[in-house]
C-alpha cells in the first residue's frame, strides 16, 4: 500500500468505500480535498463534477485539454469546466496516467463496441443518470467523463485504445476543488475490456478539509 | 499486468472468475485486432481535391458562413452537408441532436473510442450517445480534423468580446429551442490535431489546403450546429472575413454504404439505426 501524505494534518469530512460497479455522489466544498484510492489497482473511476450553485456549468474534458496543451491527466491538471474555469486541480496523483477522452461505458455503446448481447450489461451511464437524479440533474446532464486510473493511449497516427490500467493496489488520486462542486462517481462495472482489468473492484472515496 | 490483481489485490477474483476473466480478454484482443488491423486497411482512399461534383438538381440550399458565426440547418435521414473550406484557412466545429429526443446527441467520446481512433477521415461515422450511427463521412479530401480539443471560447480571450465557437453554440443551440445544458463537445473540421509521443498536442498546418472538403450524411433526422471560428491550437488563425461555403444536398441510396462496410462496429451501429427507424415508422 502507498502511504498518503499529509494525512494527519487534515480533517476527515467523509469516508466511504463505493462498492464494485455502484454509484456514487457528494458536494466538495471550496478548498476541501476528494481522495479517490484504487484499493485493488487497474479500476476505472468515472467521474463528472457540476458546480454545485448553478450546474449548468460543468466539467469540459475538451477545455481541460486544450488548457493543458497535453492529451492526459496527472499531477497539476486544472480540470476546467465548460465555461472555462478551473473547478478542481489534481494535488496528489501516485499512479500518473489518467483518461479524459474516452467518456463513460453505456448500455448502448456497449453493444456497438462489443456485440448486442452486451446490452443488458451494468454501465457506467445507467449509474450517472441514478446518481444524477438525487440531484435535480438527468441524462441532458451527463456530459464525457474523467476516468480517473484508466490508461488510454492516444498514438501520432490517431489510434486510441484503452489498455491494462498502470495504478497499483494502494494507489490514489487527489483533487483539490476552487468552488463548491458536486462530484457523480461510477466506479466502472464494465467488463469487456481491460479498464478494470476485466474485473470490477472497489474503491475508497475521503473528503478531507484543511485544519 | 493481468496477474496483478490476482496476486495483491484484497478482493482476488476465483478461479471461475479467472476464467471468465481470460475469455474477455481474448474477446477484447480479437477486436482490438480487427480494429486496428483489418477495419482502417480497407478505409477508402481521401476523395481526390476538385472531384465528387454535386448534382445541381440534388442541391437544397447553398450557405456562406462568415468567420466567427454560426449556422444551423435541420437534416432528413439522407441529407448531407457538404462543408468546403474555401481558403484552406478556416476551422468548423459541429454539433447535433436527434430532432425527434434532443437528449440525444453528438458522443465524441464514443465515436473515437468505438472506432479505436481519434482520427476520422471517408468511411468513418460519427456516433451519438445512444449507441447509433448520426452521420457517415462519405466523401472527405481532408481528413485532417479534431476530435479532442474542442473550439475556441471567451476565456481563450481574456475576457475582452470576440466571436468564439463556445458561445456560438449556446446562441445556435438557443434558436433551436435548446439551451445551454444542451451543448455537447464538440468535432472540429480542418483541424490538423494530432497527439505525440510525449502526450502534447501538435498542429501540422500543411495538413489543410484550401477546397478542402467534408460530406457529412444524416443517418438520422437531425438538428445541426456549425461554428467557422479559428481552432484554439491553430498558431496563425484566419481573420473574421474567412467564409466557408456549406452545401446541404439530398444524397443517392446506398451513399452511406461505405461507413456501413467500414468496420464491424459500424455495421453494428447501424443496425441499432435500423431498429430506432424501425420503431419510428410504427409509430406513425
Amino acid at each position: 500500500m502507498n502511504t498518503v501524505p499529509n494525512a494527519q494534518s487534515r480533517r476527515v469530512i467523509l469516508d466511504a468505500e463505493v462498492p464494485a460497479r455502484t454509484p456514487w455522489s457528494a458536494i466538495i466544498r471550496r478548498g476541501h480535498t476528494l481522495r479517490i484510492v484504487d484499493t485493488c489497482g487497474q479500476q476505472a473511476v468515472d467521474t463528472l463534477f457540476y458546480n454545485a450553485h448553478a450546474p449548468q456549468e460543468r466539467y469540459s474534458g475538451q477545455d481541460t485539454l486544450r488548457a493543458q496543451g497535453s492529451a492526459y491527466v496527472g499531477i497539476g491538471t486544472r480540470l476546467v469546466s465548460n465555461a472555462g474555469r478551473t473547478m478542481l486541480y489534481v494535488s496528489a496523483d501516485s499512479c500518473g496516467l489518467h483518461d479524459t477522452s474516452a467518456g463513460a461505458c453505456s448500455c448502448e455503446s456497449n453493444t456497438v463496441r462489443f456485440g448486442h448481447h452486451t446490452r443488458y450489461e451494468h454501465a457506467c451511464r445507467e449509474n450517472f443518470i441514478i446518481e444524477a437524479a438525487k440531484h435535480g440533474l438527468t441524462k441532458r446532464d451527463i456530459v464525457p467523463n474523467l476516468n480517473f486510473f484508466m490508461n488510454v493511449p492516444i498514438d501520432p497516427s490517431g489510434d486510441f485504445t484503452v489498455v491494462d490500467g498502470v495504478s497499483k493496489p494502494g494507489d490514489y488520486v487527489e483533487l483539490t476543488a476552487e468552488m463548491d462542486v458536486l462530484c457523480l462517481i461510477s466506479n466502472c462495472p464494465q467488463i469487456n475490456n481491460p479498464c478494470n482489468g476485466f474485473f470490477p473492484t472497489p474503491v475508497q472515496v475521503t473528503i478531507f478539509a484543511p485544519e | 499486468m493481468s496477474e496483478l490483481n490476482v496476486s495483491s489485490s484484497p478482493h482476488p477474483p476465483s478461479a471461475a472468475q479467472q476464467a471468465e476473466i481470460a475469455a474477455h480478454r481474448k474477446r477484447y484482443d480479437e477486436l482490438k485486432a480487427a480494429g486496428q488491423g483489418a477495419a482502417p486497411r480497407a478505409l477508402p482512399q481521401p476523395t481526390p481535391r476538385g472531384s465528387a461534383a454535386i448534382a445541381p438538381a440534388a442541391v437544397i440550399h447553398r450557405e456562406h458562413v462568415p468567420g466567427g458565426w454560426y449556422w444551423t440547418t435541420r437534416l432528413d435521414r439522407g441529407d448531407a452537408l457538404r462543408i468546403i473550406n474555401t481558403d484552406g484557412a478556416s476551422c468548423v466545429s459541429i454539433q447535433a441532436w436527434n430532432r425527434a429526443d434532443t437528449s440525444e446527441r453528438l458522443n465524441h467520446a464514443d465515436t473515437v473510442k468505438v472506432q479505436w481512433a481519434a482520427s476520422l477521415r471517408k468511411g468513418r461515422v460519427i456516433l451519438s450517445d445512444m449507441g447509433r450511427v448520426f452521420f457517415g463521412i462519405i466523401e472527405d479530401t481532408s481528413g485532417a480534423h479534431d476530435t479532442l480539443v474542442g473550439g475556441s471560447t471567451a476565456a481563450d480571450f481574456g475576457g475582452s468580446f470576440h466571436r468564439n465557437t463556445r458561445d456560438n453554440f449556446i446562441l445556435a443551440a438557443g434558436k433551436l429551442g435548446l439551451d445551454v445544458r444542451d451543448v455537447h463537445p464538440c468535432v472540429s473540421f480542418f483541424a490538423p490535431v494530432s497527439v505525440g509521443a510525449d502526450g502534447r498536442f501538435k498542429w501540422d498546418a500543411a495538413r489543410r489546403q484550401a477546397g478542402d472538403f467534408v460530406d457529412l450524411r444524416a443517418e438520422m433526422e437531425l438538428l445541426v450546429a456549425l461554428s467557422n471560428c479559428p481552432h484554439p491550437l491553430d498558431p496563425s488563425p484566419a481573420g473574421e472575413s474567412d467564409a466557408v461555403e456549406i452545401i446541404r444536398y439530398r444524397t443517392e441510396p446506398g451513399s452511406g454504404d461505405i461507413c456501413r462496410a467500414a468496420s464491424a462496429e459500424a455495421a453494428r451501429a447501424f443496425e441499432n439505426n435500423a431498429f430506432f427507424l424501425a420503431q419510428a415508422a410504427t409509430e406513425r
